[in-house]
């Protein structure tokens, strides 16, 4: 029997005697690998970045909109605030349940705002009290938040997202104490929010507050609420207040079924990343392809070689090699190819993850599991595609390759 | 030492049985030098391929050193090559990719002997085929042909086997390298009594051994010993 220090010197040897063709042939796998790691990279980077965004909207956060969700259309595609059910009063209610931190009652309207200097841009302007900045984690980069006593006395004072700010004042210019108009309404800015970065499907940094109650009598003429937030003291209290609140509006509304529905972080988390590993998954099973297609060129080359060291196989045999020995050797060479591409694609893969996320900003994320998976697969390929050269070189009869031509 | 009783061989060729050996006796001792003669197409290689143990009879019987060989498999076969049967080759039959003493220390990989152990073996026997030190880490593209067969004959001798098998060893030299080569066979044969077995189709070939066994049409229609037997005198001052 062959000692495994002598197959694996075999295998360097016939290796290095033909460094173009192992060369290409581990390019192939290379460049199957490092696809897979830059791709899996890219669909975990942006798992990652929903999840971080999702969770920066406010922690423990239950959301209450008007209108019934249909069941598997998921909370994005639902084209919330299209009944008009929820009311102040039932936010105030609300805030009496056992484990509420935090209730804002919010009206959400786009609209046209202008500046003073005539830069106009549409944007979503909510109406929110106070406790809107505490439940939806926004801080104040400059001035100060819509206060209660704003909320009282109706005040036209406005909050802008950075986003906003800049777009009506420009990046060096200062809206504090500065006018904006709103619907044609005069409104002095009192503060700006800090940047928090985006969800892709609803922007806090693109957003004007003003307060509720200026909202609702001068702005957008109705009180009924576009959105209840509901911020709850700890995680484990999320399920038992969401049941609490849906009976007791349940109950306030006078209906058998809810005429409204509470969506918590985990149900979006839920639906946004059943989307990402889908996306995950397509990006991998691209990138799977181009590593089959380099398993078939080392399947390729393992046959090539087979045939072209047939004479060699019929010596090796001659003086007493045994078919697993003859096997062994053509297994050995076939995985030590995928090895080494594995080795060299996991660092370009690695590489190019970082580099995309240099150049384009988009976030990637290489998870050990990546690796992991990507050296297996190519510990599998080297075996899968190796085996059949490396039977029908075991199985040559001596005679007939020590005659081969 | 190698004992062969109505050995028969035939081949399946395109639906029709072809017997290539039909019956074939004899006996070799130990320490034997004999050739196997015979016009090509004779049955020779065949009755070569079945002493080697590449190949099973389809008849008859095959003893080597009193072990009956006819009944085994594949990876039985290969061991008994591996341990008992050196063989040489009209084309040397050299890995191309490895010098000199990697080439000779072959068969000991396939034994499992550890590297330290097999360096010492293969030297030895580059010793005993005469082979100059000077060339042991060339690679064999780098020597001429009678230095390649040397190494071949090195390589058959390193694990010590009851029987070397050579066929047409000098078929691919010239006359003059071809001679040191037989001499290097006489020389192994007197002075280490191994026992050899060379198959040519050259009568002037066959007259190097003691013994011709000549075969025509697969049968054999002439055993006799060498009655003007010729000594290689030529004594390897060939080293390119």
């Amino acid at each position: 029997m062959t000692r495994p220090s002598d197959i694996f010197e075999e295998t360097a040897i016939a290796l290095l005697a033909n460094k173009a063709r192992s060369g290409l042939t581990i390019l192939g796998i290379v460049i199957g690998i490092a696809s897979v790691i830059a791709m899996v990279s890219i669909g975990r980077g942006a798992q990652g970045t929903i999840q971080s965004s999702i969770e920066g909207l406010g922690s423990n956060l239950l959301t209450i909109a008007p209108g019934v969700l249909q069941p598997g259309r998921g909370f994005v595609s639902s084209g919330r605030g299209g009944a008009q059910t929820l009311k102040k009063t039932d936010a105030d209610a609300l805030a009496n349940i056992f484990g509420v931190r935090y209730v804002s009652p919010e009206i959400q309207r786009r609209f046209q705002v202008t500046s003073q200097a005539g830069n106009n841009t549409n944007v979503t302007v909510i109406g929110g009290r106070e406790e809107y900045a505490a439940v939806h984690a926004m801080e104040i980069e400059n001035g100060i938040f819509v206060t209660s006593a704003n909320d009282r006395s109706m005040s036209r004072v406005a909050v802008l997202g950075p986003t906003t700010a800049q777009d009506l004042f420009g990046q060096d210019g200062d809206p504090l104490g500065k006018t904006i108009r709103i619907n044609k309404i005069n409104f002095k800015v009192i503060g700006v929010l800090k940047p928090k970065g985006g969800t892709g499907f609803f922007n806090p940094d693109d957003t004007v507050i003003i307060p509720l109650s200026t909202m609702e009598k001068i702005i957008a003429g109705s009180d009924y609420l576009s959105t209840i937030a509901i911020s709850v003291t700890a995680k484990d209290q999320m399920a038992p207040v969401k049941e609490e609140a849906s009976a007791l509006l349940i109950e306030r509304h006078h209906v058998s079924e809810p005429d409204f529905s509470i969506v918590s972080q985990e149900d979006i988390l839920g639906a946004l990343s059943q989307v990402t590993t889908t996306f995950t998954l397509f990006l991998a099973s691209i990138a799977g392809i181009s590593l089959i297609v380099g398993g078939i060129g080392i399947m390729n080359m393992m046959l090539t070689a087979v045939t072209e060291r047939t004479r060699e196989i019929g010596l090796r045999k001659a003086i007493g090699a045994r078919r697993r020995d003859i096997s062994l050797q053509f297994l050995a060479e076939a995985i030590m190819l995928t090895f080494v591409g594995g080795v060299i694609g996991i660092t370009l893969g690695w590489m190019v993850a970082v580099g995309i996320s240099r150049i384009t900003g988009i976030a990637t994320i290489v998870s050990l599991q990546s690796i992991v998976l990507a050296c297996s697969v190519s510990a599998v390929i080297g075996i899968v595609f190796g085996y059949y050269p490396a039977q029908r070189a075991a199985g040559l009869n001596p005679i007939d390759a020590l005659r081969y031509e | 030492m190698i004992e062969c009783s109505e050995i028969k061989k035939s081949y399946i060729v395109g639906g029709a049985e072809m017997q290539v050996l039909h019956g074939v006796t004899f006996t070799i001792r130990t320490g034997e030098f004999v050739a196997i003669m015979g016009p090509s197409g004779s049955g020779k290689s065949t009755l070569m391929n079945i002493i080697g143990c590449l190949d099973s009879p389809s008849g008859g019987s095959y003893a080597l050193d009193g072990q009956d060989v006819s009944l085994l498999c594949d990876d039985e076969l290969a061991d008994i090559r591996n341990s008992n049967i050196g063989f040489v080759f009209q084309s040397f039959n050299l890995l191309r990719r490895a010098d000199v003493l990697r080439n000779v220390a072959l068969p000991l990989v396939y034994a499992g002997m550890e590297r330290h152990e097999r360096e010492k073996r293969a030297k030895d026997a580059l010793g005993s085929a005469a082979f100059p030190e000077e060339f042991w880490h060339h690679l064999p593209n780098q020597l001429s042909g009678g230095m390649m067969q040397r190494v071949a004959i090195a390589r058959a001798l390193v694990n010590n086997p009851l029987l070397i098998l050579a066929d047409e060893p000098t078929g691919n030299l010239d006359t003059k390298t071809g001679e040191a080569v037989l001499d290097t066979f006489q020389r192994l044969n007197m002075k280490e009594g191994r026992t050899i077995v060379l198959i040519t189709h050259e009568r002037y070939v066959a007259e190097h051994a003691q013994r011709i066994i000549h075969i025509r049409d697969g049968a054999i229609v002439e055993d006799s010993s060498v009655k003007n037997r010729r000594i290689a005198d030529n004594h390897h001052d060939e080293t390119k």
